[in-house]
């Protein structure tokens, strides 16, 4: 079936070109439905031998010993690796966008001495099948003195220590200087209120866990590597700092990954482990880990708590709003320590004329797993801020959509140079804002709902306003290169160094590249994942890719379209200037029988360079990197949530969900609804179902998908997508919008949920908000309801 | 342990296979049979993704120990549609309601699909969502997901 023929004319928005705005069918599916993907497990090596890990079962300990003895006499076993074999020298763990003088704990590939973690790897077993491995691992004997395990935020001030060696389990703060006008403020401002929120720590749970196959050849010595990765040029510096080789000996091949939403970013300990360990046996050496290793050690993230105190005037303007954020980082969190509080700090304030404006924080290590991006990393500003609104609006006797009306910024206020001095150019917050209340039918609504509650049942609506800083662009993060070939045939394959996996972007660069090149979708290829083929990229993650990619591909198609541009005029006697191309053809202006294909040119590119005309070199091809105009590319979302609680058993059924986006042009719109859907669903499982609970002692207590909740079909709603669409500043006028899904979905359940139950006086501050959790807030409230 | 030489009936083609007792269907069809279509992603009966059809029953491979499986008649993903590039219409449905982003849930989740609306060709909204909540997926939010199986029912059924 011809691509261009699955082009859905009927999805077109805002005619940007003749691909791009189409949502285009993709590419990926055909290989991925019928079984064809390529993903790590399926790669096969001649010779590769499999790996497992020992993982500690103490939450914090000192190792008294480990006797491998047993496991290494097992037929099979082919290698047992504990901290003394590996650790001594091995390269750091760092990553490259955090860099070696960021500040991080001890770390190590294996635990050496003690343990600081459930699911801490004390040894790796290889061996002949998987199943050997784990033998393997069942015949290591571990004796480790358990010590009391430090736990949640109680670690600030607790005189047991996660990483000793610092002398505090206090990571880092961030302090602001006095600001006595701001204290002015919130002790006479009419209305003054503190909450505090609290997100469930959650886990980004690919549906491929993690996986590495490395395959050390000491002859050419060259390390190749099939990561399940966002990031193969990132796989790439690190094994070179970990093994000590150049970077051209480390050959970085990712075919398909099963999702990653950030945990996928960067290489942990485990996968240098088995880079060390294909290292010493120089084999190849496959990892892939198990559901239970994925729950327990494979990065969280979400476990941040943000005490928000909000003044407000009489009428409801917002005067001031002090945050503190308390942020759980685990053992090793990547990438560094600092990552939430500081864009935290920065997108605070959202998208409401907040007035005076501080933020301060404390981030501190404890004995679990450690946290790594998910999806929004910095979302807990949104997550608070939003259900602050809804409960400043009750406070103060207005409807929560009246008290966002009457803060919310407007196209009259742009540009809006925030609290935190960054500035909103392009945004549509309040545009966003009355689509889904318009669509929903606010004030009809209302009145259902009052009906509803005088029958017993409690409907309640929650809205969620974001604004996403897409396209993060700073360091390493910052741009993009595309490489694009014209072969002798006139196909045109793209080479990037992004890690697309589940993204579509073999499906829209080439949409770009097509329209900006003047050819066919169908003659266009995208190909990644091979760093001896791809220039340098920071990969896909940070909502970047549209923006920063797309940006690269959009330059690099003009350039080779530039050079194809002389070539014709030659062969057509005609000037440059009038030479026009289209459908893989290039014209003379007004003539187009007077034409020549891409085919043709190209073969005279590759094949006759005497042809050419004087100037024009042999060969046809670009290259070009793209950063984008600034450091962010603001997009941003309206949530709506109609839930109805059943005060019984505590259950809530999600009734509608509508999302109005504006993430500019949009490439591909069916591409767009996917990613707002899946990070909706899984903003949705933040708040009902899913939480990576801790015990007192470390011990994790969800460790397999009967406890730990992901949503399914029969939890998830119907969502209704809407579009604004104001173009950006970068090229091509697109925004990110890869994790504003998860960002505005948490309050938007939460406040509806709170908005229902807001007669019976449930206030509704911490997540998850299961059956069993809402039953006990609404038991307490009617506990203390006046008789 | 010992190992077993079996025949395995996998899409129509008879495999000889010797694995150890403890070996699971998946890791059988996968590491033996170079069937690697059929995923593992829990390896505890919940997400769905190593679904096979079993004498057209839709099963977890991972539960499934490959001894139990001789005899009977295994169809895997690969065996849904005829290796010529076209697609079954429960996958075509997949792409053309964007059912799948990353894809590693996707060939359980189609042959979930495909073994529900043979057995029941119009089932209602509920009984399509209970039916399909053995499958799990990170990326979609199910949506193009609900929306493949609407599109199979309404053009009559899933082959």
């Amino acid at each position: 079936m011809s691509t261009t023929a699955d082009a859905d004319a009927g999805h077109a928005t805002g005619g940007a070109g003749r691909f791009v705005g189409q949502s285009v069918k993709r590419r990926e599916d055909p290989r991925l439905l019928t079984g064809r993907g390529n993903y790590v497990g399926d790669v096969l090596l001649p010779g590769t031998v499999h790996a497992a890990f020992l993982r500690s079962d103490v939450a914090r300990g000192r190792i008294v010993s480990i006797d491998t003895t047993a496991a290494r006499a097992l037929p099979g076993v082919r290698a047992v690796y504990t901290a003394a074999d590996l650790n001594p020298g091995a390269g750091p763990l760092w990553t490259t966008t955090s860099g070696p003088d960021e500040a991080a704990p001890p770390d190590r590939p294996l635990a050496e001495g003690d343990v600081k973690f459930v699911g801490d790897l004390l040894a790796i077993v290889v061996a002949d099948n998987r199943y050997l491995a784990e033998d393997g691992c069942d015949l290591i004997e571990v004796d480790i003195e358990a010590l009391p395990a430090v736990v949640g935020p109680g670690a600030v001030d607790a005189a047991d220590l996660v990483h000793p060696e610092l002398g505090t389990n206090v990571a880092y703060t961030m302090t602001e200087a006095p600001d006595p006008e701001l204290d002015e403020i919130l002790a006479s401002a009419a209305h003054v209120l503190t909450r505090t929120f609290k997100m469930a720590r959650n886990t980004n749970v690919p549906m491929e866990g993690r996986g590495l196959l490395a395959s050390w050849d000491p002859y050419a010595r060259t390390m190749t590597v099939y990561p399940s990765s966002q990031s193969p040029h990132e796989i790439k510096a690190f094994t070179s700092r970990l093994l000590a080789l150049p970077q051209h000996q480390v050959h970085v091949l990712m075919a398909d990954v099963g999702g990653g939403f950030g945990q996928k970013m960067y290489m942990t300990r485990d996968e240098a482990c088995v880079l060390l360990a294909s290292y010493r046996l120089g084999k190849p050496v496959k990892w892939i880990e198990d559901r239970r290793e994925n729950l327990i050690a494979a990065n969280q993230a979400r476990a941040d708590a943000m005490t928000v105190t909000m003044a407000l005037d009489e009428e409801g303007h917002i005067l001031a709003t002090k945050c503190h954020l308390m942020e759980e980082l685990g053992t090793y969190p990547l990438p560094g320590t600092n990552g939430t509080a500081m864009l935290s700090a920065m997108m605070s304030s959202g998208p409401y004329k907040m007035g005076k404006f501080a933020m301060t924080a404390v981030a501190y290590y404890t004995n679990t797993c450690p946290k790594a991006p998910f999806r929004g990393p910095w979302a807990i500003e949104t997550i608070a801020r939003e259900q602050m609104m809804d409960v400043a609006a009750r406070e103060l006797g207005l409807d929560p959509l009246e008290l966002r009306l009457r803060n919310v910024v407007r196209q009259e206020d742009l540009p809006y140079t925030l609290p935190s001095g960054l500035a909103y150019d392009i945004v549509s917050a309040h545009e966003t804002l009355e689509q889904v209340t318009n669509e929903l039918g606010w004030e009809a609504f209302r009145g259902r709902q009052r009906e509803a509650r005088e029958q017993g049942r409690y409907l309640g609506v929650g809205l969620g306003l974001c604004i996403e800083p897409s396209a993060v662009a700073f360091g390493l993060l910052a741009s993009e290169q595309a490489t694009i070939r014209m072969d002798i045939s006139g196909k045109v394959l793209v080479l990037m160094g992004t890690g697309s996996h589940g993204h579509s972007l073999e499906t829209t660069i080439p949409q770009v590249v097509a329209d900006h090149l003047g050819c066919s979708f169908d003659d266009v290829i995208f190909s990644q994942g091979d760093t001896d083929a791809t220039p340098y990229g920071a990969g896909t993650g940070g909502s970047r890719s549209a923006v920063i990619a797309g940006g690269a591909a959009t330059v690099a198609a003009g350039r080779l379209k530039e050079k194809l541009l002389p070539l014709a005029a030659h062969l057509l006697e005609a000037a440059s200037e009038d030479i026009e191309v289209a459908d893989s053809k290039a014209f003379v202006r007004g003539t187009p029988s007077r034409s020549v294909s891409f085919s043709e040119l190209a073969t005279t590119a590759y094949a006759d360079p005497f042809a050419l005309p004087p100037g024009v070199e042999a060969g046809l091809s670009a290259d070009a990197r793209y950063a984008p105009p600034g450091p962010f590319t603001w997009s941003n979302a309206c949530h709506l949530c109609v839930c109805q609680v059943d005060i019984e058993t505590g259950s809530v059924a999600l009734e509608r969900y509508l999302v109005s986006e504006d993430c500019g042009v949009m490439i591909n719109p069916m591409v767009v609804e996917g990613q707002i859907a899946g990070g909706v669903v899984q903003g949705i499982g933040n708040v009902l179902y899913e939480e990576m609970a801790y015990d007192g002692a470390g011990n994790p207590l969800a460790t397999t998908f009967l406890d730990y909740l992901v949503p399914t079909t029969t939890e998830v709603p119907t969502i209704e997508c809407f579009h604004i669409e104001t173009p950006s500043n970068a090229l091509g006028g697109y925004k990110g919008m890869g994790e504003g899904g998860a960002i505005a979905s948490p309050p938007a359940v939460a406040n509806a949920i709170a908005d229902a139950l807001a007669p019976l006086g449930v206030s509704i501050t911490d997540f998850p908000l299961g059956p069993s959790q809402l039953r006990a807030l609404i038991r307490q409230a009617q506990a203390s309801a006046p008789a | 342990m010992d190992e077993q030489t079996l025949r395995l009936n996998v899409n129509g083609e008879v495999r000889r296979v010797t694995v150890e007792p403890r070996v699971t269907l998946a890791d059988a069809l996968r590491d033996e049979c170079g069937l690697t279509g059929t995923h593992l992603a829990c390896e505890h009966g919940v997400c769905g993704a190593c679904t096979v059809l079993l004498d057209g029953e839709a099963v977890r491979s991972c539960l499934v120990f490959a001894v139990q499986a001789e005899g009977a008649a295994i169809t895997t993903i690969e065996g849904l549609s005829p290796s010529d590039g076209s697609l079954s219409p429960v996958q075509q449905a997949f792409r053309d309601c964007h059912g799948l982003q990353c894809g590693f849930c996707t060939p359980g989740f189609v042959v979930s699909m495909t073994a529900l609306l043979r057995e029941q060709p119009n089932p209602s909204d509920e009984e399509l969502r209970v039916g399909l909540s053995g499958n799990l997926c990170r990326c979609t939010g199910y949506q193009g997901i609900l929306g493949a199986a609407r599109q199979v029912i309404e053009a009559g059924g899933a082959g």
